[in-house]
């Protein structure tokens, strides 16, 4: 078993990474920024080393000062979290020339998962179906205005390149395409270094649902679930559940069934996600992306499941069975992640400041991986994610109640938080019936 | 004269405006990043620009970055 890793990450996750590592007997080395010297995860490892100045390029992005830290600290592998360099094939690259375990898939699946373009090309040929989009880099606005007449409008328009929503937009219309085309570049060259852009048709009615898949030291890819992530703004999640109220159990099988393939299609080993866009009114779903990496709403599958997917992340990268045998795994009752941010809860702008109250909630079926605590200083160099405030019930019911409570006695005083928020929305009728789709958020706030 | 002010912690990611510029209600004057996003910030009225930051600064909650008048 690996004796030693180093977390190549910050705040709720790498907490919480540190957690299951110290519960295995396996020694945890925190890196950190100026910016996070007093966070709760930097006291809570073994060891914690600092790595640079607060802005990410010259810490969490740098690979050779959390190379050169798992060196000093004698560190025999490196977890990356979601985020920073989880993705970069280049860095998983760095970490085993290094001799270091790397706590994630092989670096190759990394590259032909994080080009969306080849990813939509290569689940095509596995059978995996995917929405009319580009099988080529679109370059320019003729090129894109082509591209989008032969699709059908409306489209979406994404970096190839990218993640987490940004640059992300919607063309209604050929009047619409040139300063959508225009913003992903922008933005695509900026965030994600490339200026790579590819269209995809844009579904109206759509809920968002991923698959956790687990790729085994065996090379067997089992299907963990799903997770319903359609409560969005500026398309990044806000809230997430499992099982999803929109799937069917006929549909729930052939999406479990895409998402193994999808995984056996490039050789996946550990944990990643299968993202899909389901069409509310035809009942199917198409192939979106796969992250190959820990997903931040894992917590919401590890509650059903009873499986803890970060320690079978560790027992995979060290070539040994999982902790729990894959014939049984049986998925019970309701779960659901609200994401604290640090926001205002209208207009969901970032609210940085210094925390002066924290109190968490506690009780049945109450779960916070939180990366900050009273007298922190939530910064403005990194995401507002704060905590994700988690919930598990016997049914959905039961988790909604849950999460009424415990939204009302999380206490949060300093930067601005999105608790209102919440609260209105496990009030709303729609979130509530379940019947709901990612326009949710722009219904409950028209702007 | 129209101070225009920081709504949060921020860095100032670029100035759109130039010193002396003639601005439009709605022209943007700099843009901000935050938690990883990009926060335009925007004339409230026309007229002539004076900038108070540069790309790279930091501001806090409430700082000055650009008076129009």
């Amino acid at each position: 078993m690996l004796n030693s890793v180093l977390v190549a990450n910050r705040g709720e996750i790498a907490r919480r990474v540190i957690r299951t590592a110290r519960r295995m007997g396996i020694r945890a080395v925190a890196v950190y920024s100026d910016a996070d010297a007093d966070l709760p995860y930097v006291r809570e490892a073994d060891q914690a080393v600092r790595i640079g100045p607060a802005p990410p390029a010259s810490s969490y992005l740098d690979a050779a000062a959390i190379i050169e830290a798992a060196g000093q600290t004698g560190a025999a592998a490196v977890h990356p979290g979601y985020g920073f360099l989880a993705e970069n094939a280049d860095f998983a690259r760095q970490v085993m020339a290094a001799g270091l375990t790397w706590i994630g898939p092989d670096p190759a699946a990394i590259e032909q998962m994080g080009d969306k373009i080849r990813a939509r090309n290569l689940m095509e040929r596995a059978g995996v179906p995917v929405s009319p989009g580009s099988r080529e880099p679109v370059t320019d606005v003729a090129a894109a205005l082509a591209e989008a007449d032969r699709i059908g409008y409306p489209v979406m328009v994404k970096a190839a390149a990218g993640g987490g929503g940004i640059g992300m937009g919607v063309a209604a219309g050929p009047a619409d395409l040139q300063a959508a085309f225009e913003t992903a570049r922008s933005r695509a060259e900026r965030f994600f270094g490339s200026p790579e852009i590819l269209l995809e048709r844009y579904v109206q009615r759509a809920r968002h649902v991923e698959v956790q898949i687990l790729g085994l030291a065996d090379g067997r890819v089992l299907a963990l679930g799903e997770r319903d992530c359609s409560v969005q703004r500026r398309h990044q999640k806000v809230a997430e559940e499992t099982p999803s109220p929109g799937v069917s159990a006929a549909l729930r099988e052939q999406m479990l069934a895409a998402a193994v393939q999808a995984g056996e299609a490039v050789g996946y080993r550990g944990a990643g996600t299968v993202e899909c866009l389901v069409d509310t009114d035809a009942g199917s779903f198409v192939f979106l992306e796969m992250n190959t990496r820990l997903q931040v709403e894992h917590p919401v599958t590890e509650l059903v499941t009873g499986i803890d997917l970060v320690e079978q992340q560790f027992l995979i990268a060290a070539g040994q069975p999982p902790s729990f045998d894959p014939a049984t795994v049986t998925s019970v009752g309701h779960a659901l992640e609200l994401r604290i941010y640090a926001e205002d809860p209208v207009r969901f702008l970032p609210g940085p400041g210094t925390i002066t109250q924290w109190d968490e909630p506690e009780g049945d079926g109450i779960r916070v991986d939180a990366g900050y605590q009273a007298g922190n200083t939530v910064t403005p160099f990194y995401d507002p994610l704060l905590a994700k405030l988690c919930l598990y019930g016997a049914d959905r019911d039961q988790a909604l109640e849950r999460a009424r409570k415990a939204v009302a006695a999380f206490a949060i005083a300093g930067p601005k938080t999105n608790l209102a928020f919440h609260a209105e929305l496990l009030t709303s009728p729609e979130f509530v019936s379940g019947d709901y789709d990612t326009s949710l958020i722009s219904r409950l706030r028209p702007s | 004269m129209a101070e225009i002010r920081a709504e949060m912690v921020a860095n100032v990611w670029k100035v759109v405006a130039a010193e002396g510029d003639h601005v439009d209600d709605g022209d943007t004057l700099v843009i901000l990043e935050s938690m990883k996003m990009e926060i335009p910030v925007l004339a409230e009225s026309a007229g002539t620009v004076t900038l108070h930051v540069a790309e790279g600064d930091v501001v806090q909650e409430g700082d000055l970055i650009a008076d129009v008048g």
